[in-house]
């Protein structure tokens, strides 16, 4: 800056400086109280200098909620949902900037809506929906007597049925139904230069050879912050995975994390409890660290 | 925008949106259809139909002072959190903004709490904010009694505030900074030597500047309010004591799950919806607008 403000630069680094302490206090806490026995961890106040328990309560805390399939499971998760967001946004994203047809804005207003509604509102009915994922078309086919007809002329009555409940494709499809990215390939989308697309026709290539040789190679940045933003999104989800996932071979990390709640009344095992927190903080930071770049960008870009 | 090039097959081009629209007419319009329909008709937790009953579920649930109650707290819990989350992110994001020695690192760091799960973090704020460990502990040793989240409702309100507020001052961070640095650096630099001193220049330039991120900011934060606070309060209070932190989201959940009770828990849904659909448009309307800024 243009000017000299000592006073105020040292207020601005003490300030900083505070909120620095503040984000990363909550950090240092679970990794120290990670490291006490049973007894420190419960001192009043506890010690901040590093117990000597870390991997006793890590052990401990990885076997009792049973950390590693979970761990699995959260990542199946997140890869999952993110891989997903990335290929269907960017395939609608690609139909609805490149094609031309009847009904091509209706289609992208049906898209937009679904911004509006998170899952967690329509979190009942789409458990039942997950329930028996036919029910939608089981009810169409019922509403419209085509159930009937067929049950008339074939005898045999249609009872679609098909269960997510406890199944990977359960925990992800329904995530995957909003359009998040779909606007950020849109917004990508329309600053390719028409030039591209016209060489490329030029040159003899249909739409799904342009799509694969040429949008999606230049649209790397984008998958990267999309992709990026979804993993992380999807492994924090804890409503729907705790919903759905009512036997334990697919439960994720994050919502096994309640087992560790110290009880009323029973054994403070704060330590253990903290130990569990880190294992279950640090994957999402990882990435956040790692792809801070990416993280950043689609966070702006995608507006969410 | 429009595309002047496009391709000619338009069969070829409903194709590539049809994965999209199967999942989003399974998973989206379906249940939010589904919620509307139950929300007018009393489901029957095991079955056997439903009984049309028009707009009675909506009636005896606004006659339920625990709703009512519901409602307060969402409220109080989306006013506090987000002008806390919002005012602390503001002012270190301006000070960052001054680039100074480190204020790379700040950068960096301030971002994480963005990235962890809900659970977790009011999981280590349980701890932190414990009674009886860890560090309210140590005040409660000076002052018996002074803090008890688990007895004391407005002590719980004050958790879960603290919890999210913590997560989120990260997350407006990121925008904010944004925003500032895209003010043009000579713009602040000229009314400095005119001579007016940072106070000044924050109140008459930089601030007018940001105030769509602003109003960006805080739908986002008020709507996230409504449904990130699920994690939060599960694990911190789980809705307690004597319903002070039952957040709207959380009693449909505990309405519809364990209580079973179906049609209320829809009727809440598609009241949330609408308050949520309500600060969407809002939102869309105003990124619009400042669309046209660019």
């Amino acid at each position: 800056m243009v000017e000299r403000t000592p006073i105020l630069n040292l207020f601005t680094h003490l300030i900083l400086f505070v909120g620095f302490a503040f984000c990363v206090a909550p950090f240092i806490i679970v990794a120290i109280a990670a490291s006490h026995n049973l007894k420190d961890v419960n001192d009043v106040p506890m010690s901040l200098l590093p117990g000597s328990d870390f991997w006793v309560n890590i052990k401990a805390a990885w076997t009792t909620a049973d950390l590693g399939p979970k761990l699995f499971n959260s990542f199946i998760m997140a890869a999952g949902v993110a891989a997903g967001k990335v290929i269907i946004s960017a395939l609608t994203a690609f139909s609805i900037v490149y094609f031309r047809y009847p009904g091509r804005m209706l289609i992208f207003w049906l898209i937009f809506v679904t911004l509006m509604l998170p899952l967690e509102v329509r979190i009942v009915p789409t458990y039942a929906v997950v329930a028996n994922v036919m029910s939608p078309y089981q009810a169409i086919l019922d509403v419209t007597g085509l159930s009937w007809l067929i049950e008339k002329v074939s005898g045999v009555q249609v009872a679609l049925s098909l269960g997510l409940l406890n199944s990977y494709t359960g925990l992800i499809m329904p995530l995957i139904a909003t359009a998040t990215g779909t606007f950020l390939y849109r917004q990508f989308f329309l600053t390719v230069p028409d030039e591209l697309t016209e060489a490329a026709r030029m040159d003899g290539a249909g739409a799904l050879r342009f799509f694969i040789d040429i949008l999606l190679p230049s649209s790397r940045n984008n998958m990267a912050a999309l992709g990026t933003i979804m993993f992380l999104w999807a492994w924090n989800q804890y409503l729907w995975p705790l919903l759905i996932t009512t036997d334990a071979s697919h439960a994720t990390a994050v919502t096994e994390l309640k087992q560790l709640i110290p009880n009323v009344g029973g054994i403070p095992e704060w330590n253990i409890a903290m130990a569990g927190t880190l294992i279950v903080m640090l994957p999402p930071l990882v990435v956040v660290v790692a792809m801070q770049r990416w993280f950043v960008r689609g966070l702006i870009a995608t507006e969410k | 925008m429009e595309k002047r090039v496009t391709f000619s097959r338009w069969s070829i081009g409903i194709l590539f949106a049809v994965p999209q629209l199967l999942l989003i007419f399974t998973f989206f319009y379906w249940p939010a259809g589904q919620a509307v329909y139950w929300s007018l008709t009393l489901q029957q937790p095991w079955g056997g139909g439903n009984i049309w009953v028009g707009l009675d579920n909506f009636r005896s649930i606004l006659a339920n002072t625990d709703y009512w109650n519901s409602i307060t707290a969402s409220l109080i819990f989306a006013g506090i959190s987000t002008g806390l989350a919002m005012v602390i992110a503001l002012v270190l994001a301006t000070l960052t903004d001054r680039q100074l020695a480190g204020s790379r690192l700040y950068r960096v760091v301030l971002i994480w709490p963005y990235g962890i799960a809900a659970p977790a973090l009011a999981m280590a704020f349980r701890f932190i904010l414990a009674p009886e460990a860890g560090f309210m502990a140590a005040v409660n040793k000076v002052w018996p009694g002074f803090w008890d989240p688990g007895l004391n409702g407005a002590d719980a309100m004050a958790s879960v505030i603290i919890a999210f507020s913590w997560k989120y001052v990260g997350y407006n961070f990121i925008f904010f900074l944004a925003a500032l640095q895209a003010i043009p650096r000579s713009l602040v630099e000229a009314a400095a030597m005119d001579g007016s001193g940072v106070l000044r220049r924050f109140r008459d330039i930089q601030f007018p500047l940001i105030t769509p991120t602003i109003f960006f900011l805080l739908v986002i934060n008020i709507t996230e309010s409504f449904q990130d606070s699920f994690g939060i309060v599960d694990i911190m209070t789980a809705g307690g004591p004597a319903n002070a932190t039952n957040l709207m989201v959380y009693k449909i959940y505990s309405d519809g799950f364990k209580g079973l009770d179906y049609s209320g828990a829809a009727a809440q849904s598609i009241i949330l919806m609408l308050l949520i659909i309500v600060l969407t448009i809002f939102q869309f309307r105003f990124i619009e607008r400042r669309v046209h800024y660019k």
